[in-house]
């Protein structure tokens, strides 16, 4: 693809002789938001770091818009919410924007950037005053102020509350539209569910899946078909493309990798279907299901 | 995979490599040192002791206590160096280890901001609290203590000072990026109380017995207070070059140590 701003070649580092990060390759495209997701330790942190320069890798390479990693030039295109536990808190928000916007070569307007973090009636206020959501506001208009053409944002909704979370994501998806690139890790899973164009799953520094938010859903492959029945299991697990039969009370379900032929099968069985529900798998279940294999591999 | 050559990346370069004139340069040094200024100076607990301190130290053992204009031009010197090194190793030993300590610095480091704003902007910042402190102690040497000098006297006491602050400036960068943000406050008084009696700042040098003078030495406070006393004639008669080479020496050994610290890989 051509819009590729940012290449990573296989990339590894370890910390203290464990490994953190194994052999990655990943490329970023213009215009995308690409979710990291996984457990705490599989290197999400340490990728973030690598991409921003503020650590070296011990083999492969990380180039961000053709400079290398951590380049005052690729810096320059770029913004980062990390995760800090404080800011100096004797200046005002409207100071604290100001200062990071003369790093940037074409900044954004001021009133821009308050209006996308939410903090326009708080410029004024002192960055001491602010609850652990409105720190979290601020450091996201720290990073988007330089109008970066790569956002990194690690956790960005942590500490917010519904309505600056939906607040938040708006923001994100406005930015995108701009054709900014948009980094994300999250603990959320119906965050990156939400705004993800592509997720990476990483896991003891591999990834061990990516694709679109469905791609990865697709990977548990199954639906799940769900009635009231006392049916006995053996009835049921001859239905086409049926995998697994679980009851749950009155209920059973049919986890199945074609609801369409598996609904077909039990119609020619004349099999009762009161309650009938289809859902498709979680987020959630893929992540929970591609730790799992990641887990047994081992 | 070749991602070298094509078009998103060639624009965005270009506009980059043109994009940062001198003007927005000068802005951002501008800015960085304004907002250093105004986050110390709204911090009381450091603002008030810095510019107070030396200022009634010299009142009380300057003037009110002193025996004649002698004792109150000597003790202008050594009261001189007294503040100009304090708000130098606190506002970097104890300002970075604070911000690092919060995580700031990791943010700051993240962002475009030349890596040279932060410590310009802080040197800056503590040489203006090395003027504000300076002229307040000319002003009531003048007046209550009835110092005379002649105009290159204090024009030259004026220039040892700011300048001097520069190796502390460089020690409390070294003590920045090495200390805990808790342990910083209580680690910097107990470098820079004690250096300074060592030093001879609190009491004339001459009182002290030999062993105590050859160990002052070893303290840049020392150097620098000989060399201001050498413009008033009252210093111990070593030659200035001996001074001027010490603090030298001090300023690259620290450097160095600052660069060692500041290569520490950052564990994740």
């Amino acid at each position: 693809m051509s819009d590729v701003i940012a290449q990573v070649e296989n990339l590894s580092k370890a910390f203290a002789g464990k490994a953190a990060l194994c052999q990655i390759d990943l490329s970023i495209h213009a215009g995308e938001i690409l979710a990291i997701l996984g457990p705490n330790g599989a290197g999400k942190t340490t990728l973030i770091n690598l991409l921003l320069g503020r650590i070296r890798a011990d083999s492969g390479s990380a180039s961000l818009f053709g400079y290398p990693a951590g380049s005052l030039q690729a810096k320059r295109l770029t913004g980062a919410m990390l995760q800090i536990a404080n800011l100096p808190d004797t200046l005002t928000i409207a100071e604290h924007i100001e200062l990071f916007q003369s790093y940037y070569a074409n900044p954004m307007e001021l009133q821009t950037v308050l209006d996308y973090a939410g903090l326009s009636e708080l410029q004024s206020r002192s960055s001491k005053k602010l609850s652990g959501g409105e720190k979290q506001r601020l450091l996201f208009a720290l990073a988007i102020c330089g109008n970066p053409r790569l956002l990194f944002l690690d956790e960005p909704s942590v500490a917010m509350d519904v309505e600056s979370r939906r607040r938040l994501w708006q923001s994100i998806m406005d930015i995108k539209a701009s054709g900014a690139a948009i980094v994300l890790t999250t603990h959320y899973l119906d965050e990156a569910d939400h705004l993800a164009d592509r997720i990476i799953m990483l896991n003891q520094g591999k990834i061990i899946q990516q694709g679109s938010s469905a791609d990865i859903k697709a990977q548990v492959a199954s639906k799940v078909i769900r009635f009231m029945s006392d049916l006995a299991t053996t009835a049921l697990i001859h239905i086409p493309a049926i995998t697994n039969v679980v009851r749950s009370g009155k209920y059973v379900e049919l986890h199945s990798t074609d609801a369409n032929a598996s609904v077909i099968g039990l119609c020619d069985e004349s099999i009762a279907m009161p309650e009938l529900s289809i859902q498709g798998a979680a987020l959630e279940d893929a992540f929970l299901h591609c730790n799992q294999h990641a887990q047994s591999a081992h | 995979m070749t991602t070298t050559h094509i078009p998103i990346i060639q624009n965005l370069q270009q506009d980059n490599d043109m994009a940062f004139p001198m003007s927005r340069l000068l802005r951002l040094y501008w800015l960085e040192t304004l907002s250093e200024w105004r986050k110390t100076i709204r911090q009381p607990g450091f603002a008030i002791p810095a510019l107070l301190f030396p200022v009634m130290f010299y009142i009380f053992f300057g003037v009110i206590f002193s025996q004649g204009t002698n004792t109150s031009s000597y003790m202008l010197v050594t009261y001189g160096v007294f503040g100009i090194v304090g708000p130098a190793l606190f506002s970097f030993g104890v300002g970075m280890a604070v911000e690092r300590g919060q995580g700031w610095m990791d943010l700051k480091q993240a962002s475009p901001m030349p890596p040279s704003a932060q410590i310009i902007a802080r040197v800056l910042v503590s040489m203006l609290f090395a003027t504000i402190i300076i002229v307040s102690l000319f002003v009531i040497a003048y007046t209550l203590g009835g110092v005379r000098l002649a105009l290159w006297q204090w024009m030259s006491l004026a220039f040892i000072f700011i300048a001097g602050s520069l190796p502390f400036c460089v020690i409390g960068l070294c003590l920045g990026l090495v200390l805990k943000a808790n342990a910083a406050p209580a680690i910097v008084n107990l470098i820079y109380l004690p250096m300074s009696f060592l030093s001879g700042l609190w009491f004339p040098i001459d009182l002290f017995p030999k062993v105590m003078q050859n160990l002052a030495n070893a303290f840049p406070p020392y150097h620098l207070a000989q060399l201001g006393l050498k413009i008033i004639d009252k210093d111990l008669g070593r030659p200035a070059w001996m001074h001027i080479a010490s603090l030298l020496a001090f300023t690259l050994v620290f450097l160095l140590l600052t660069t060692i610290a500041y290569k520490r890989p950052t564990q994740d």
